[in-house]
């Protein structure tokens, strides 16, 4: 590995010259916010495979890749566009082409009285003071090294604001499109989420690498739920399978909200996602289910975090992995129940399925647990197919392949059922066979 | 008379390296119901997976022939293709798959075979309609995963329907009526009685006779000890529900080189 320190050093001088172009009419507390994550970064430098949260996720590529600050306009047309978008049907949506956001390719009518949805730039601007008390309080870019990277470039995204009492009933659909031109491209989107009182509303965020190609999307999503509020968020990575996606999620609940989330993650050459819930006031509900799909040398991980700050709130996670190839995985979900958290209920089960013997996973439940009267649990299982089950099917016509195929959707389309919306949750019931077929063709060619 | 479907010679059987079937013998043509009956461990179960091709169950000796043809060297789907169809006495669950999808692809597959086109949504889901009525089983029943949760009556109904399904020549139904309630019995005897017909031939394994009062077989045979000591007509299973199996045990059951050993 070359030496981290000199690299960061490459990142530090990209980042002096990002902070001496023009500010625009940035407010200063952005200006401040990004100094004093840039700062944070310079120190932090990025982790290696010594840290121990990062033990399984070996970020040389990324290090070692001169990227830099994406392109500007590259050229997407609305009708090449439209095809990986518009089963998501009537939507509010929200574009972004290599992290900048596309008026054009955005769709923004018959929002509810008060909601705001648009750019993270101009609403900076515009809507200052919806911003400031949020934008940046939630991912911690004080020990995350890629939250302050992410931070210290923080330009443009999406900003949602829904008042409270307010329902938004069509899903909001934020997109993030990459188009890779030949240069190796990184972007910094951000995006923040603050659900009032008593709101609810349906947010997809969805990355999608149009061409094949090197980028680099480093992405931080802050959510903030107002008591009462019920939020209903999904996750899509679609990323090349050349790219690099490193993704913070930070979401911080209000008394008696709820929070579910429902993830695919399949793209990417590395790929991480973080969940940091932190359930700040009683009674409130985090859900989080997600399935992750990695095949030749692609690695992908599954990071989560739930604090339970206070007494009877509870916690739900589910997540699956398929791993084939020479693929590798990590699931590290962590469970943090402080002193007055009593009444907590929380549980964490990962399960994971190997198709090849050179797929690995590395499952790492922790619980630590600071309060009495709680219930807490977790599992983890990585495993194969199931032999009787395969028989099964055999024993009714479907030859080997086929069987293996069916019972690997089986696998994952457990978890999608859950999903409430009915063209998200078929959306993911159609990305999951095709994943699964593509990556029996690469994995088992006949 | 018709030709055999199926014809089972001397065959030697082991399971996890212990020899279960000792020289068995048995010839089942169109149109017949074939019973087996026969104590625990007497190789009733191993028989059914010899003949589905179930992984660690071997034939070690003598020949199956399935319409003329070496079942042996089939692959479990090609026999599944070719017609043949196990009732399983444990059916597996599989979480994630709904009892119509795997019908779908099941019927899907043995119609590509036999040459006939896949069926749509819409004749698929006539088809199910009629096939469901026949075993009393609901939409809310199909749409649920494969066995899973299900009661033993429920998943014993799944096998009948998957085979009313895919239209098999030879149907070997493996302890259907263990663990089953009268009412769920009768339910799936009638199912059975509805699929019997000129071109389907079965094969009931069984150790109570108590199925065998819903669905009358042309024959019985009595397992034990891995060959078949017994065969006649439908009044052997009352013989042996009166009179249990002890009396076939005798030494006289027995052939020169059991005799012989150890």
């Amino acid at each position: 590995m070359k030496d981290i320190g000199l690299v960061t050093d490459l990142y530090r001088s990209e980042l002096s010259r990002f902070e001496r172009e023009p500010a625009g009419t940035m407010p200063a507390w952005v200006q401040q916010l990004r100094q004093a994550a840039g700062a944070r970064f310079a120190d932090l430098g990025f982790p290696t495979t010594h840290h121990e949260e990062w033990r399984h996720t070996d970020v040389t590529p990324i290090v070692e890749n001169p990227f830099s600050c994406a392109k500007r306009r590259p050229d997407i047309t609305k009708a090449e566009l439209e095809p990986a978008v518009s089963w998501a049907g009537p939507r509010h949506q929200l574009t972004f082409v290599n992290g900048h956001f596309s008026p054009l390719l955005s769709v923004l009518e018959r929002l509810p009285q008060g909601v705001i949805a648009g750019s993270l730039a101009d609403s900076c601007t515009i809507s200052s003071n919806f911003l400031e008390p949020h934008l940046g309080r939630h991912a911690n870019y004080e020990d995350q090294a890629f939250v302050a990277l992410n931070t210290a470039f923080l330009n443009d995204g999406a900003f949602v604001y829904l008042p409270p009492n307010t329902m938004v009933e069509e899903p909001i659909f934020v997109v993030f499109v990459s188009c890779p031109n030949g240069e190796a491209a990184i972007s910094h989107p951000r995006v923040l989420i603050v659900a009032g009182p008593s709101s609810r509303a349906t947010v997809i965020e969805s990355y999608l690498g149009l061409k094949d190609g090197l980028y680099f999307t480093n992405v931080v999503t802050e959510v903030v739920l107002g008591e009462e509020a019920v939020f209903d968020h999904h996750l899509l990575q679609q990323e090349s399978r050349a790219a690099y996606h490193i993704a913070t999620l930070a979401v911080h609940q209000g008394r008696n909200s709820t929070f579910t989330s429902h993830s695919l993650a399949l793209g990417g050459a590395l790929a991480r996602t973080e969940v940091h819930g932190l359930l700040a006031d009683e009674g409130s509900t985090c859900t989080l289910r997600g399935l992750y799909g990695a095949t030749g040398r692609q690695h992908v991980g599954i990071h989560t975090r739930i604090d339970h700050a206070k007494p009877r709130c509870t916690s739900r996670q589910l997540y699956k992995g398929i791993l084939s190839g020479h693929a590798s995985g990590v699931f590290h979900g962590r469970i943090l129940v402080r002193q007055d958290a009593h009444e907590t209920d929380a549980r964490q089960t990962n399960n994971n399925l190997l198709l090849s013997e050179d797929a690995v996973v590395h499952t790492t439940p922790q619980l630590e647990i600071f309060a009495d009267d709680v219930k807490c649990s977790h599992g983890a299982t990585v495993g194969q197919l199931d032999r009787d089950v395969l028989f099964y099917l055999r024993s009714r016509g479907l030859d080997l392949e086929d069987a293996r195929r069916l019972m690997t959707q089986a696998f994952g389309s457990e978890l999608i059922r859950f999903i409430a919306h009915d063209r998200i949750r078929n959306r993911f019931t159609e990305l999951l066979p095709r994943w699964t077929s593509q990556t029996y063709s690469e994995s088992f060619p006949a | 008379m018709p030709d055999p479907i199926l014809e089972i010679r001397e065959l030697h059987a082991s399971a996890a390296g212990k020899e279960i079937l000792r020289g068995m013998n048995l010839t089942i043509r169109a149109g017949e119901v074939h019973a087996i009956m026969g104590p625990n461990a007497s190789g009733k179960s191993t028989l059914a997976y010899v003949l589905a091709g179930r992984e660690g169950y071997e034939a070690t000796a003598g020949t199956i022939r399935y319409e003329g043809k070496n079942l042996l060297i089939m692959p479990p789907e090609a026999r599944a293709r070719e017609g043949l169809f196990l009732a399983f006495q444990y059916p597996i669950e599989i979480p994630g798959m709904t009892t119509m999808q795997f019908l779908k692809a099941a019927l899907n597959t043995i119609r590509k075979h036999r040459g006939l086109e896949e069926l749509d949504a819409i004749d698929f889901l006539a088809l199910v309609k009629e096939r469901a009525q026949l075993l009393d089983v609901d939409a809310d029943f199909l749409n649920r995963p494969v066995n899973a949760g299900f009661s033993g009556g429920e998943k014993k109904r799944n096998e009948i329907l998957q085979m009313a399904f895919l239209d098999p020549k030879l149907a070997i139904l493996d302890e259907t009526d263990s663990g089953l309630d009268i009412d769920a019995l009768k339910i799936v005897a009638g199912g059975v009685n509805a699929l019997r017909g000129q071109d389907r031939a079965m094969l009931l394994i069984t150790h109570y006779q108590r199925l065998l009062n819903f669905v009358v077989p042309d024959y019985v045979h009595v397992l034990l000890n891995g060959r078949i000591v017994q065969s006649g007509g439908k009044e052997l299973a009352l013989t042996v529900e009166e009179r249990g199996y002890g009396w076939l045990e005798g030494p006289d059951a027995r052939t020169s080189e059991e005799k012989a050993a150890p």
